[in-house]
């Protein structure tokens, strides 16, 4: 009787429900979306944070001191410590490799232009790299991703260059145009802009470099540009001090330290720093946006809750004649509120269902069109979520069923509600 | 006796006071139904105005944060030249306060073992503002004090000993303070108090990094002003703080807004589904008007006014305390207020009334088809 009496009111008052169920439907949409949005801010926005560019420097260990002043090197080409291009690869066998964005190494040389000093930047712009089987591209274009071409970006294994802008007008070179080095001619392939002191600079495949100067596989500088966790009290600590346990706790952690003790494991004879300018401040905005997003996140729940809640508050109270009758024909107070409850967790299971449905296409569509990658949703999520849609559900019908339970059927049925 | 002065009362009394009367007493007497579609009315209200409170609020407050990435404008002179003497103060008067604007100038000058160093003038009190990445051991107090960049520090003084620079053929006596660590090539300099390294070298800044707030049109602005008022001079937008800026903020807006958009919406249908069981509720009412022959439009009319009162008053509570949330957010997340936007009321109260008469009107087209005998007979 009392599953029939369930079935047949689902069955037949589908129109009283349908405003619950759009209700349940939507406020669990919004709520999936927001959850499953919300969880993977952080991984988003640390990856937008990366146009911000490398956030670590790998150098020579036993280097001299930079000369550097506006980003010109004064440093001469026999001074100091170069590291081995051979090594770079290996980068891709340290533990955190997924982390790592990607990486451009830079070896700046002095060279003459039409009688002029010019310095000639050597590095990779994308460059396709092999370790083990697992072949790779990286270079400046994915770890400097402000630097603009006007034209195209030259060739990694030819002897192309691009020509910074400022340099460019002085000389009055423009893209297609050939310029005299040292040791022959080059094709400009491409116009630089930077807002750095590359404007000012030739840039050119790390190979026609190394040429340039003489040192075959040399590489002055490595500017690597990885995903990290926001440093606390753990990362700041020294390795050395650490017990064991702690010393994986810091090693399996992305934290910017231990991703530069791990570079250093990887390419012998070097030493690697967190560019502190890039890397201190992405922690702070990361947890900034985290936070807004996790306080936005409360804020759609609580609304995704008030609107489920209201909605069955509503359907309950409009039913207030059948509670009557079913008292008069001598229903207990607890049958008739164990019929309100079942129906209202039937209706949060099935409106949930779809609503958590709605709520990935929902989730797909936002990662889509602002970040455009997927927002990745945990199937965790969707157990989860029906148990909040049916306590959502119960908690907003438990005031009205109280009320309804309560009433006097004799009122109930003379339509004076 | 005290019948007839209220029955004469009654007739003096012009016909639109009854309207009101009844709208407020309906107010009144339904307590429990209007107190809680007032309730969710204020409820949506506040959400809905805290979102956008914050999707307005949340640039000003983020670019608050990505200004601790430092300079975004570079003020250099032509081909590494010196800037002119009063560049600084020009370029103070131009920025205004919105902003910082920190001088260097560079030298590369001599060990006493003859090794080359750079070394730089500026004015550490701004510095400390404007690069707070900066990880530094003790900042310099005395005219005689430097701070030593770590790579520096292990040639010029590896125990932190006082050592000697020299540039063409002047030498300087200098305490080390406290060492400087950035990991980029801040790590092989000497910094000086700008004074002490004018008297020295008597070369005068070359670079001048401002970090300006605001818009990146307000930024532009800037950067036209300067190249204006600093001759001889090339200023240029750090691209790379510019564009990363940029794009974390649009993209972090974006979901903001697409947040608030599914919010507003859900709260909406909260009204929608809380108003439309009210009306619902007093289909008696309804029918008791119509049966003493009220006229359909003068129904609608109460009907519209009760929700569009009650819309008016939610959106004005749900205002206030909107405003409350959005506040209370900026001090839990950005650690500063955020400041309350009185141009977001318009929208919020326009929407709130649309809301409450759309939620009036959906019953009332049910309600109009029902004959009143049927309702009063509580078919």
């Amino acid at each position: 009787m009392f599953v029939r009496l369930v079935y047949e009111s689902f069955r037949r008052q589908k129109r009283r429900k349908m405003l619950a169920a759009v209700a349940i439907t939507l406020g669990v949409a919004v709520a999936t979306a927001m959850i499953a949005v919300a969880t993977d801010i952080g991984d988003k926005i640390s990856r937008e944070l990366r146009s911000y560019g490398a956030n670590l420097v790998v150098t020579p260990q036993e280097d001299t001191l930079d000369l550097q002043i506006g980003g010109v090197d004064l440093k001469p080409p026999s001074d100091g410590a170069y590291l081995n291009e051979a090594d770079l690869p290996k980068i891709r066998g340290t533990f955190w490799h997924h982390n790592i964005v990607g990486f451009a190494p830079m070896l700046p040389v002095q060279t003459s232009l039409d009688g002029k000093n010019a310095t000639l930047l050597g590095t990779y712009f994308s460059k396709q790299l092999a370790f083990g089987k697992e072949e790779f591209v990286t270079g400046v274009r994915i770890t400097h991703p402000w630097w603009k071409v006007q034209g195209t970006w030259p060739d990694d294994n030819s002897s192309d260059v691009l020509l910074g802008e400022t340099l460019a007008a002085r000389q009055g070179e423009h893209v297609g145009g050939t310029i005299v080095l040292g040791n022959g001619s080059h094709r400009v392939t491409g116009i630089l802009s930077t807002g750095g002191p590359e404007d000012n600079q030739i840039v050119a495949p790390l190979s026609l470099a190394q040429q340039v100067v003489g040192k075959p596989g040399a590489v002055r500088r490595l500017y690597v540009s990885a995903l990290t966790k926001p440093e606390d009290a753990l990362a700041r600590r020294d390795p050395k001090s650490m017990t064991a346990e702690m010393y994986d706790r810091w090693y399996c952690s992305p934290y910017v330290q231990s991703i530069a003790f791990q570079l250093q494991e990887a390419i012998p004879h070097s030493h690697a720093e967190q560019i502190r300018q890039v890397a201190q401040n992405e922690g702070t905005v990361l947890s900034r946006i985290k936070g807004l997003m996790l306080l936005v996140t409360l804020a759609s729940l609580l609304a995704s809750a008030l609107a489920v809640s209201a909605a069955m508050a509503t359907a309950i109270f409009e039913r207030r004649t059948e509670v009557g009758l079913m008292k008069a024909l001598g229903a207990g107070n607890v049958a008739i509120a164990a019929l309100f409850f079942v129906e209202a967790a039937l209706l949060a299971l099935m409106a949930g269902s779809v609503g958590f449905a709605g709520g990935m296409v929902l989730a797909r569509q936002i990662g889509k069109s602002i970040f455009d990658s997927q927002i990745a949703i945990e199937p965790v999520l969707f157990p989860i979520v029906l148990a909040l849609a049916v306590v959502v559900t119960f908690a907003g019908s438990a005031f009205a069923i109280r009320r309804a339970v309560k009433f006097d059927p004799v009122y109930a049925l003379r339509g004076e509600g | 006796m005290n019948s007839s002065t209220t029955a004469t009362r009654r007739q003096n009394v012009p016909h639109t006071s009854m309207f009101v009367r009844m709208l407020l007493r309906a107010a009144v007497m339904r307590r429990g139904r209007a107190a809680s579609a007032l309730v969710a009315m204020v409820v949506a209200a506040a959400v809905a105005t805290a979102m956008l409170n914050l999707y307005i609020d949340v640039q000003a407050k983020l670019r608050k944060e990505f200004r601790n990435y430092g300079a975004n404008v570079v003020v250099v002179g032509h081909d590494g030249q010196q800037l002119s003497s009063d560049a600084l103060q020009n370029v103070n008067s131009v920025i205004a306060g919105h902003g910082l604007a920190v001088p260097f100038a560079y030298v590369v000058a001599r060990t006493s073992d003859g090794q080359s160093v750079v070394v730089a003038g500026t004015d550490f009190e701004q510095v400390k503002r404007l690069d707070s990445w900066w990880s530094v051991t003790a900042w310099p107090a005395g005219a005689s004090d430097a701070l030593v960049g770590v790579r520096a520090a292990n040639v010029v003084s590896p125990h932190g000993e006082a050592f000697d620079l020299s540039f063409q053929g002047k030498t300087i006596h200098l305490q080390s303070a406290g060492t400087l660590r950035t990991g980029a090539s801040e790590d092989s300099r000497v910094y000086l108090p700008l004074q002490q390294f004018e008297n020295w070298t008597g070369v005068q800044p070359s670079t001048i990094e401002i970090a300006a707030t605001g818009s990146p049109e307000e930024v532009n602005s800037v950067i036209a002003k300067l190249s204006q008022a600093v001759p001889a001079s090339e200023v240029r937008p750090v691209r790379q703080i510019m564009e990363g800026e940029a794009r974390v903020l649009g993209k972090t807006r974006a979901t903001l807004l697409a947040a608030a958009g599914l919010i507003i919406l859900t709260s909406a249908l909260c009204v929608l589904s809380t108003l439309i069981g009210w009306v619902l509720d007093r289909r008696r009412d309804f029918a008791i008007m119509k049966a003493l022959g009220a006229s359909e439009r003068l129904i609608s009319g109460f009907f519209a006014a009760e929700a569009a009162a009650l819309g008016a008053v939610g959106a004005l509570l749900g205002f206030t305390i909107g405003i409350g949330v959005a506040a209370w957010i900026g001090r839990v997340n950005f650690h500063a207020p955020v400041i309350p936007r009185f141009n977001v009321l318009p929208p919020i109260f326009v929407g709130s009334v649309a809301v409450a008469l759309v939620a009036a009107v959906i019953p009332m087209s049910l309600l109009r088809r029902v004959a009143p005998a049927v309702i009063l007979r509580g078919e």
